[in-house]
C-alpha cells in the first residue's frame, strides 16, 4: 500500500479559522456527500435515525426527546418544534398532514437552498419522523420555483428512497405509510407564511388566515398539520440519533443546538456557517469571517432579512440566540446575516428592506397594505433629500401599530429594519433630513458634485473620458477639474481614477 | 384558441383532473408549454377544472410568475438614468419604439423584443446604455442601437 504523508503547511479542514468555531449537524454532509447517491447518505449513517424511530420508540417517545431536545423552529419565529408536533398529534382526526416549508424568499438567505441541493435525504428523514410521531401519512414539501435544482434533487432523492421502501407502504416491515409530494411556489414572498403556504398549495391565492385555528388544528385542507422549516427537520435525525442530552450540549439554556447562516455583505470570508447558539457575533464576524473587506469599520450587521433589524457595533458581543435578539429589536429570522462597513448607508438599508416588503405584501390587511406604503413614502422623501421634521416620529408611530395590528408575520415585522435603524443610527436619519446630507456619501440625491484633488492628478484623462456630462476639462499631464454645475454625481469618474484622486 | 394550443393544454389537463391541488401546477405547466396565459387560456383551464374564472383570474394575478401577455424572446431593457439622459438615452429609447414599433413596456408582433424603461443600470460610465437579456451594449446612439437590433433579428 502506498504511504501517505502529511504535508505540514497545509492546515486538516478544522483547523481552518473559517471552520474552528463551527459544530456542523445540519450541514455535516453538506459538500462531502453525492446528494445524488442514496447510498452516500446512508453510508454516512442515513435513514438509522428513522429506522429507530419507526421500529423501536412510540411517537410519544419521539415527541418527548424532541421536546426534550429544546429544539425550536429554525425558520424564524422559534416556536419549540417538540410542541408543535404534540398539538397534531394530539388533534383528532383521521387524515394529517406534514409540511415542509422550503420557500426561502429572504434576499441573503441560501441555507435551505444548500440543505436541499447537498444533502436532500437528511430532509426526507426528519419528515419521516416527523409523519410517524404525529400519525400522518402524506408530507408536502414547498419550495419555491426559483431554485430549479433543489426541486430536481428533492425528487430524485424520493423516488431513490421509495425504491428502497423508505418511503410507501410498510416502512421498514410496520404498519406506517408515508409518501412525499413537491409543490413548486409561484414567486410569492408571503408563501413563507405558513398559512399562506397551505393555501397556495391547495391551489389558491397565497393569502395568509388569521390564527386560530391552528394548522395544527386545521390546516392542509382543513385536516391537522405540522409544517416546519426545512432546517428544523435537518435536526431531527441527530436529535434521535444521538439523544436530546447531546444536542443539548449545543447552545444556550433556551436556544439549544445550533444555528446555520448566511454570512454575506461587506466581509472577507462569505458563505454558510453553522455555530452553535450563543456564539457572540463578534466571534461570527471576525474569527469565521475574517473581518471586514478593506479592513474598513464594521458600521451594523443585519439578521433576519427584512423581518429583522440592524445591529450596531456597540452590540458585537452579543450572544447570539432567539431571545437576545429579539430583545434588542432584531430577529434571528431564517439566519440571513449581512455585514455592512462605514460606507452603508442605514436610511437607505432601511428603504431597501421596506421596498421589498412593501411590493411583497398581499393585500389582505390594511395595517400592512397601507402602513408600509405610507412608510416607503417617508422614507424615499428622506433619501431625497425632501424629509420633514417630524418623520421620524412619524414612522416610529406608523411602525409600532403595523406591528400590533398586521395579520401575519410578514407584516408583523415589516417594519423592524426601519425601527431599528432608527434605533441604533437616529443620526443618520437627522443628518439627512435636517442637514440635507447622506453620512455615507450613499443617497445620491444628497451627494454633492464630485471633486479632483489636485495634488493627486496625474493628468491621464480617463475621468474625462468616461464621464457622461462633459463635466471635465484640462490638459493632458495637469491636473483636471470639474463643473459642479455640469457634473450629475454619477460617480463613473471616480471609478476609473488609477490613482482615488476623485472624490465628492 | 386555436386548436394546437388546445391540444397541448388539454393534455396536461388529463394528468390533473380530479386532483383538487393543481391549479398552480397546471398553470405552470401551460404557461411553460404557452409563453403566457391569454384571456382564453384562462377561461378554457377554468370550465375544464370547474372552478369560477374570477377565481383562476385571482390566482394568475397574485403570483409574479404568471404572464398574461406574451413576453418577447429577447428583455430589451433602456436605460432612463440621468448619465445616459444628457448623453441622449432618450434619443435611443425614441430610436428602438420606431425601430421596432412598440411602446414602452410592450412586446413586438413576431415575439422577438419586449421593450422595458429601468431607471438606471449602474452603468454610467458607458450611458447611454441598453441591455438586452443579460447582453450590455454601452455608448449607444439612434443608429448603432438599430444595428444591434438587427443583429438579433438576423439570429432568428
Amino acid at each position: 500500500m502506498k504511504e501517505y504523508t502529511a504535508i505540514k503547511e497545509l492546515p486538516y479542514y478544522e483547523e481552518l479559522d473559517f471552520y474552528k468555531k463551527q459544530k456542523r449537524i445540519v450541514l455535516q454532509n453538506c459538500g462531502l456527500i453525492d446528494p445524488e447517491k442514496i447510498d452516500d447518505y446512508i453510508e454516512k449513517k442515513g435513514y438509522q435515525a428513522a429506522a429507530k424511530a419507526i421500529t423501536q420508540m412510540k411517537s410519544k417517545e419521539i415527541i418527548e426527546e424532541v421536546k426534550k431536545s429544546g429544539l425550536r423552529g429554525r425558520g424564524g419565529g422559534g416556536f419549540p418544534t417538540g410542541l408543535k408536533w404534540q398539538f397534531a398529534k394530539d388533534a383528532e382526526g383521521e387524515k394529517k398532514y406534514i409540511v415542509c416549508n422550503a420557500d426561502e424568499g429572504d434576499p441573503g438567505a441560501f441555507m435551505d437552498r444548500s440543505l436541499l441541493e447537498g444533502d436532500p435525504h437528511k430532509l426526507l428523514e426528519g419528515m419521516m419522523i416527523a409523519a410517524y410521531a404525529i400519525d400522518a401519512d402524506e408530507g408536502y414539501i414547498y419550495v419555491r420555483a426559483e431554485y430549479p435544482l433543489a426541486i430536481r434533487r428533492l425528487k430524485k432523492a424520493i423516488s431513490q428512497a421509495e425504491e428502497l421502501g423508505l418511503l410507501g407502504e410498510n416502512i421498514f416491515g410496520t404498519e406506517f405509510n408515508f409518501k412525499i409530494h413537491i409543490k413548486e411556489g409561484a414567486g410569492a414572498f408571503v408563501c413563507g407564511e405558513e398559512t399562506a403556504l397551505m393555501a397556495s398549495i391547495e391551489g389558491k391565492r397565497g393569502t395568509p388566515t388569521s390564527r386560530p385555528p391552528y394548522p395544527a388544528q386545521s390546516g392542509l385542507w382543513g385536516k391537522p398539520t405540522n409544517i416546519n422549516n426545512v432546517e428544523t427537520y435537518a435536526n431531527i435525525p441527530f436529535i434521535i440519533d444521538n439523544g436530546a442530552e447531546e444536542f443539548n450540549k449545543f447552545g444556550t439554556e433556551n436556544s439549544s443546538g445550533t444555528k446555520v447562516f448566511a454570512l454575506t455583505g461587506k466581509i472577507k470570508n462569505t458563505g454558510l456557517v453553522e455555530v452553535p447558539m450563543g456564539l457572540s457575533l463578534r466571534d461570527i464576524i471576525y474569527d469565521i469571517g475574517g473581518g471586514i473587506t478593506d479592513d474598513k469599520g464594521f458600521k451594523a450587521v443585519q439578521t433576519g432579512g427584512p423581518s429583522g433589524g440592524c445591529i450596531p457595533a456597540e452590540q458585537l458581543d452579543l450572544k447570539i440566540d432567539y431571545d437576545s435578539l429579539k430583545e434588542i429589536g432584531a430577529m434571528m429570522g431564517s439566519g440571513g446575516m449581512v455585514v455592512m462597513d462605514e460606507d452603508t448607508c442605514m436610511v437607505d438599508v432601511a428603504r431597501f428592506f421596506l421596498t421589498f416588503t412593501q411590493s411583497e405584501s398581499c393585500g389582505k390587511c390594511t395595517p400592512c397594505r397601507l402602513g408600509t406604503k405610507r412608510m416607503l413614502e417617508i422614507l424615499e422623501r428622506i433619501t431625497e433629500g425632501e424629509g420633514k421634521k417630524g418623520d421620524i416620529e412619524k414612522l416610529e408611530q406608523l411602525g409600532k401599530v403595523i406591528k400590533e395590528a398586521s395579520l401575519c408575520g410578514l407584516g408583523q415585522t415589516a417594519p423592524n429594519p426601519v425601527l431599528t435603524t432608527i434605533k441604533y443610527f437616529r443620526d443618520e436619519y437627522e443628518a439627512h433630513i435636517n442637514d440635507k446630507k447622506c453620512p455615507a456619501g450613499q443617497c445620491d440625491a444628497l451627494k454633492g458634485s464630485y471633486v479632483i484633488d489636485e495634488d493627486h492628478c496625474i493628468g491621464c484623462g480617463q475621468c474625462k473620458t468616461v464621464c457622461p456630462a462633459d463635466a471635465i476639462t484640462g490638459k493632458k499631464q495637469k491636473a483636471h477639474t470639474i463643473d459642479p454645475e455640469a457634473c450629475i454625481s454619477c460617480g463613473a469618474c471616480a471609478e476609473v481614477c488609477p490613482v482615488n484622486a476623485i472624490s465628492n | 384558441m386555436d386548436k394546437i394550443e388546445l391540444s397541448k393544454v388539454d393534455t396536461i389537463l388529463d394528468d390533473h383532473r380530479g386532483k383538487k391541488d393543481s391549479l398552480i401546477t397546471v398553470l405552470q405547466k401551460s404557461q411553460n408549454e404557452l409563453g403566457y396565459l391569454s384571456k382564453d387560456t384562462q377561461k378554457y383551464i377554468a370550465d375544464e377544472m370547474k372552478i369560477p374564472y374570477s377565481k383562476l383570474y385571482g390566482v394568475v394575478t397574485f403570483y409574479s410568475q404568471f404572464h398574461q401577455k406574451p413576453r418577447g424572446k429577447y428583455i430589451v431593457r433602456v436605460c432612463e438614468g440621468t448619465a445616459c439622459h444628457v448623453r441622449g438615452g432618450d434619443k435611443v429609447l425614441e430610436a428602438l419604439k420606431d425601430e421596432l414599433g412598440v411602446d414602452r413596456g410592450e412586446t413586438t408582433k413576431d415575439l422577438l423584443f419586449t421593450l422595458e424603461p429601468v431607471a438606471c443600470l449602474g452603468a454610467c460610465g458607458l450611458a447611454p446604455v441598453v441591455m438586452i437579456n443579460d447582453e450590455s451594449y454601452g455608448r449607444m446612439t439612434p443608429e448603432s442601437i438599430v444595428e444591434v437590433i438587427n443583429e438579433y433579428r438576423n439570429k432568428n
